[in-house]
C-alpha cells in the first residue's frame, strides 16, 4: 500500500498503526509519492522557496580545496574507522557533510582552515611532508599529541582545539548518517504502539509501573 | 509599484479574521459552522502537514542534519516557518531592555511549533490579585470558561489523568502513555523531594476521536507536523474543517496593515498587503476579529488611528501594548550514569514528555509570587546535528564498559564511547508565571517601518525580582531532583551572575496581555467577551486579552476564550447588536 493510499485510508477512518507499518515498508515508493504531494527538496523534506534558494546557493559554492578535503578524509577515518560494528566516516560520506556544514555555519570556517594548516605545518617540521602524505604511523604520532586534551602539551593546545572540532564534526556527521544510526542502535522513527518500558529493562533497573499506570495508560 | 491603488475585495463578509493560529482558527471554525461568511487573512503561506511532510524523515535527509537555521530556529525539520528575526520585518528595543519577538508566518501560525502542552487555568489563576495583591483579576472566573474547556477537550482531543488537584482542573481526557524509563527515574526522584509528578496533558490523540484524524503512532515528532493529524494544529483541526463548510475564504500571504473604521467609529474593514503581488487590498466585514498574536494584534490596533480613535483603536484607556508578559523559563541538563550501555528499544513515544510536574509549592512559604511547572526530557532520541558534541568532556570521567580512558581520543575506542553514552541524557525546564506589569510594553516606534511600510513595534521589557527569585527556586529544585536520581549535572547549574539562567523575555514564546480584558474601560481594552470597549464589532482572540497567564501554556485558554467569544458574536448578530 503506497503512502498516498494509506493517507486516503486514514482519512476514511481506518487508522491503525498496522496500516502505517505496511505503508512504510516501501520507502522508495514513498519518496516518489511525497515529491508529488508537497513542495519538497531533493532530500524529500518540506522547504520554503527561500530555503530552497538558500540551500542551493550553499551547494553551488565550494569551500575546501582538494588538498584540504583529502586531509579531512584522512582525519575523519582516524576518528571513526571501520570496525566490527560499522563502516568508517568516509563510508558514511562525512567529508561531504563537513564541506556543507562549514558553509552553512561560517563560524567553523576559520578554525577548520587554520587548523588544517596548523596540522600540515607540524607535519612538515617533523616529517617534511604534508599530513595526508605521511604514513599512518607518522600521522598517529602527531594525532596522539592533540587527541587527549588533558594530557596534551601546552604548545599543542591549538592543535587540541582543532582536533576536538574535527572530532565533533565527524561524530555528528557520522551518527546522523544511515550507517551511524544503525551503529548506535537507534530503532525508532517508525510507526509503532508505545506499550511502556520492556519488562526485562524495568527489572534491570528495579522499577515497576504502578497499578494505576497499568490500568489507566494506553 | 508606480501606480499604487487600493483594491477593495468585492465580497462583503460577516467576519474578517486576522491570523489563522489557535485563536483565529477557532473563530473561523465556530463562525463558519454557525453559517457566517468568513474571510481568514494569514500573513504566511498555506500549509498542510499531510502535504508539507517532515514526519518520519531521517537526519541525513537534511544537508545540515537537522541543525537550526535563521528560517527554522528550532531545527531544519521543525514544521514552523518563522523565528525571532524575520527578513524585512524588524522590531526595536528601548535601550537597556530586551524582548525577543517570535513570529510564525504560515497557516496555523505557531500551533505548528508548540509542544501540544494543553493546560487549563485553574480557579485561582483568574483571581491572582485577590490572592497576592499583584496584577489584576480577570473579569471572568473558572466557572465561566469551564464549559468551553470541556467542549474543547472533546473537539480537539487531549490525553491526561484525573488528579483532583484544586488549581489544575481535570479535563475530558484520553488515556495517557506510560512513562519512559528516564521518566520513571525522574518520577521516583522528584516525588522523593516533594515535587509532584503526573502524566502530561497534551493535545495528541492516543485514540482516534473522529474519521478525519488518525491516532498517534508514537514517532515523537509532533514538532514536525503530523501527516495523519493525530496532534492538534490549527490548520488540520480547525481551518481545514472550517473550509469544508464552504463558508470560509483563506487569503494567504496577506500582511494586515490596519483596521479601518467608519464615521460612527465601528470597524468596517481590514487593509492588507498581498505579499505575492505587493498590491494593497481591503476586505470588508461586519465583524473584525484580530488573532494575529498578542503583539501583532496590539501593533495593528495602535496603527489603526482615525478621528474617532486618535490614540489607536480600542485604546482610549491607553492600555494597548502594555502588560506584556512572557513565561519565565530556566533549564538544567545532565546525564544518568546508570543508563550508560543501556539496552536499545524504541522509546520515541509521543512528541514530548509523558510526565510533568504541575506547581506544587505554597507561596506563603516562598519569597516570590506565583508558580511554575516542570517539563522533562531525555532518553534514546533520534540523533541530529550536535550529536556526540563535546565527548572529550565526559569520556575521561567515566569508565567505559569497565575501562578507564583518557579524555578525548579517536578510533575504535572512541566509537565504543559514543555507543556507551548514548541515551543517558536527562534534563528539565521550568515554565513559570511572570507578573503582568504596566511598565513592560510594546509601542509603535515613531521612526521605523517594515518592508511593507507598516510602522514596527518597539519593546520595553525587564524582568523584576519576582521572576529572578522564581528562576533561583527552579534551579534549587532541579538540583535536588538531579541529585536524588544520581544524575550528573552538565549544564544549567547557574547562579546569580546570570539571573539563574532566566531566559530573555520572549524566548519562551508565551507572550500575552497586550490587549487585556477587564470591566473598566479605563484600565482594559476589551470587555469579558473579548470585545473592544471602544468598538463593539471588534474582537481580539489571541494571547492579547490575557490579564495574567498562570504557569500554564496559554494555547488551551486562547482557544476556549475564542470559542466563547465566537458564540457571543453569533448571538449578538442574531440580536442585531453588532
Amino acid at each position: 500500500m503506497d503512502r498516498r493510499k494509506s493517507i486516503k485510508a486514514l482519512a476514511v477512518g481506518s487508522l491503525s498503526a498496522g496500516v502505517l507499518l505496511e505503508a512504510c515498508k516501501n520507502p522508495d515508493k514513498k519518496a516518489d509519492t511525497v515529491k508529488k504531494e508537497g513542495d519538497q527538496a531533493p532530500g524529500g523534506i518540506d522547504r520554503t522557496p527561500e530555503e530552497k534558494a538558500f540551500d542551493q546557493a550553499l551547494m553551488d559554492r565550494t569551500f575546501f580545496n582538494e588538498h584540504e578535503m583529502a586531509t579531512i578524509a584522512v582525519l575523519c577515518d582516524i576518528i571513526i574507522p571501520k570496525d566490527e560494528v560499522s563502516g568508517s566516516a568516509t563510508d558514511a560520506k562525512v567529508p561531504d557533510f563537513i564541506e556543507f556544514i562549514v558553509k552553512d555555519m561560517p563560524q567553523h570556517q576559520t578554525p577548520m582552515r587554520g587548523g588544517l594548516r596548523w596540522l600540515d605545518l607540524q607535519s612538515m617540521k617533523r616529517f617534511e611532508k604534508a599530513f595526508k602524505d605521511c604514513d599512518s604511523k607518522q600521522q598517529l604520532q602527531l594525532i596522539d599529541e592533540i587527541a587527549y586534551p588533558t594530557k596534551a602539551k601546552p604548545e599543542m593546545k591549538q592543535g587540541v582545539s582543532f582536533f576536538s572540532l574535527m572530532r565533533n564534526l565527524t561524530a555528528t556527521g557520522f551518527y546522523t548518517s544511515e550507517i551511524g544510526i544503525k551503529d548506535l542502535g537507534y530503532v525508532g522513527n517508525k510507526p509503532n504502539q508505545w506499550k511502556g518500558v520492556p519488562d526485562d529493562v524495568l527489572k534491570q533497573y528495579n522499577l515497576a509501573y504502578s497499578e494505576r499506570e497499568l490500568k489507566e495508560c494506553v | 509599484m508606480g501606480n499604487l491603488q487600493i483594491k477593495v475585495q468585492p465580497k462583503k463578509y460577516d467576519a474578517v479574521i486576522v491570523g489563522s493560529g489557535a485563536g483565529g482558527g477557532m473563530a473561523a471554525y465556530m463562525l463558519a459552522n454557525a453559517g457566517l461568511k468568513v474571510c481568514l487573512l494569514e500573513a504566511g503561506p498555506m500549509y498542510d502537514p499531510a502535504k508539507n511532510v517532515m514526519q518520519l524523515k531521517w537526519p541525513w535527509q537534511s544537508p545540515r542534519r537537522g541543525a537550526s537555521t535563521a528560517l527554522r530556529p528550532f531545527g531544519d525539520f521543525d514544521a514552523c516557518y518563522g523565528g525571532w528575526q524575520i527578513d524585512g520585518e524588524p522590531y526595536t528595543q528601548h535601550s537597556g531592555t530586551q524582548f525577543d519577538w517570535w513570529r510564525a508566518r504560515m497557516l496555523g501560525g505557531r500551533t505548528n511549533h508548540w509542544g501540544r502542552i494543553s493546560l487549563r487555568f485553574g480557579p485561582d489563576d483568574f483571581k491572582r490579585k485577590s490572592i497576592d495583591g499583584l496584577g489584576d483579576n480577570w473579569p471572568i472566573s473558572y466557572d465561566d470558561i469551564k464549559p468551553y474547556y470541556d467542549r474543547l477537550d472533546k473537539l480537539v482531543g487531549i490525553f491526561g489523568s484525573k488528579e483532583n488537584i484544586p488549581n489544575e482542573p481535570d479535563g475530558e481526557f484520553l488515556p495517557p502513555p506510560k512513562p519512559r524509563l528516564h521518566e520513571l527515574m525522574i518520577k521516583k526522584a522528584a516525588t522523593s523531594v516533594g515535587v509532584n509528578v503526573i502524566p502530561s496533558r497534551l493535545s495528541i490523540l492516543t485514540k482516534a476521536i473522529n474519521n478525519e484524524r488518525g491516532a498517534c503512532f508514537y514517532c515523537n515528532q509532533c514538532s514536525r507536523g503530523c501527516t495523519v493529524y493525530a496532534d492538534f494544529s490549527s490548520s488540520s483541526v480547525l481551518v481545514n474543517p472550517a473550509l469544508k463548510t464552504g463558508n470560509v475564504d483563506v487569503i494567504a500571504n496577506a500582511m494586515a496593515r490596519e483596521v479601518l473604521t467608519g464615521s460612527d467609529g465601528t470597524a468596517t474593514a481590514v487593509s492588507y498587503v498581498n505579499k505575492d503581488d505587493m498590491q494593497e487590498y481591503q476586505v470588508n466585514g461586519r465583524i473584525i476579529i484580530l488573532a494575529a498574536s498578542a503583539c501583532e494584534s496590539a501593533r495593528l490596533l495602535l496603527n489603526s488611528k482615525s478621528s474617532k480613535h486618535p490614540n489607536g483603536l480600542a485604546n482610549s484607556g491607553n492600555v494597548v501594548g502594555k502588560y506584556l508578559h512572557d513565561s519565565t523559563g530556566a533549564a538544567m541538563g545532565g546525564i544518568l550514569p546508570q543508563l550508560y550501555g543501556r539496552k536499545r528499544y524504541n522509546e520515541d513515544g509521543v512528541g514530548g514528555a509523558h510526565i510533568y510536574s504541575p506547581w506544587w509549592g505554597n507561596n506563603k512559604n516562598l519569597d516570590f509570587p506565583r508558580g511554575y511547572h516542570i517539563e522533562y526530557w531525555g532518553g534514546m532520541g533520534m540523533p541530529s546535528y550536535g550529536f556526540g558534541w563535546g565527548i572529550e568532556g565526559s569520556n575521561g570521567k567515566y569508565p567505559v564498559n569497565g575501562q578507564k580512558k583518557e579524555a578525548g581520543g579517536y578510533g575504535k575506542s572512541l566509537k565504543e564511547d559514543y555507543r556507551y553514552f548514548y541515551g543517558a541524557g536527562v534534563g528539565m525546564a521550568g515554565r513559570g508565571e511572570a507578573i503582568a506589569l504596566e511598565s513592560n510594553y510594546c509601542e509603535i516606534d515613531p521612526n521605523v517601518v517594515d518592508k511593507y511600510g507598516i510602522p514596527v513595534l518597539k519593546f520595553n521589557y525587564k524582568w523584576s525580582d519576582n521572576e529572578i527569585k522564581q528562576a533561583k527556586h527552579m534551579k534549587e529544585t532541579f538540583r535536588e531532583i538531579m541529585h536524588a536520581m544520581g544524575a550528573v549535572i552538565t549544564w544549567g547549574d547557574d547562579g546569580p551572575d546570570n539571573n539563574y539562567g532566566l531566559e530573555t523575555p520572549g524566548r519562551i514564546i508565551h507572550e500575552a496581555g497586550t490587549v487585556r480584558m477587564g470591566n473598566d474601560p479605563g484600565s482594559s481594552a476589551l470587555n469579558k467577551w473579548n470585545q473592544a470597549h471602544d468598538c463593539k464589532n471588534l474582537f481580539v482572540v489571541d494571547g492579547g486579552p490575557f490579564v495574567s497567564q498562570a504557569d500554564k501554556n496559554i494555547t488551551w485558554t486562547i482557544m476556549a476564550l475564542s470559542m466563547r467569544a465566537s458564540e457571543y458574536m453569533v448571538d449578538q448578530l442574531k440580536k442585531q447588536n453588532l
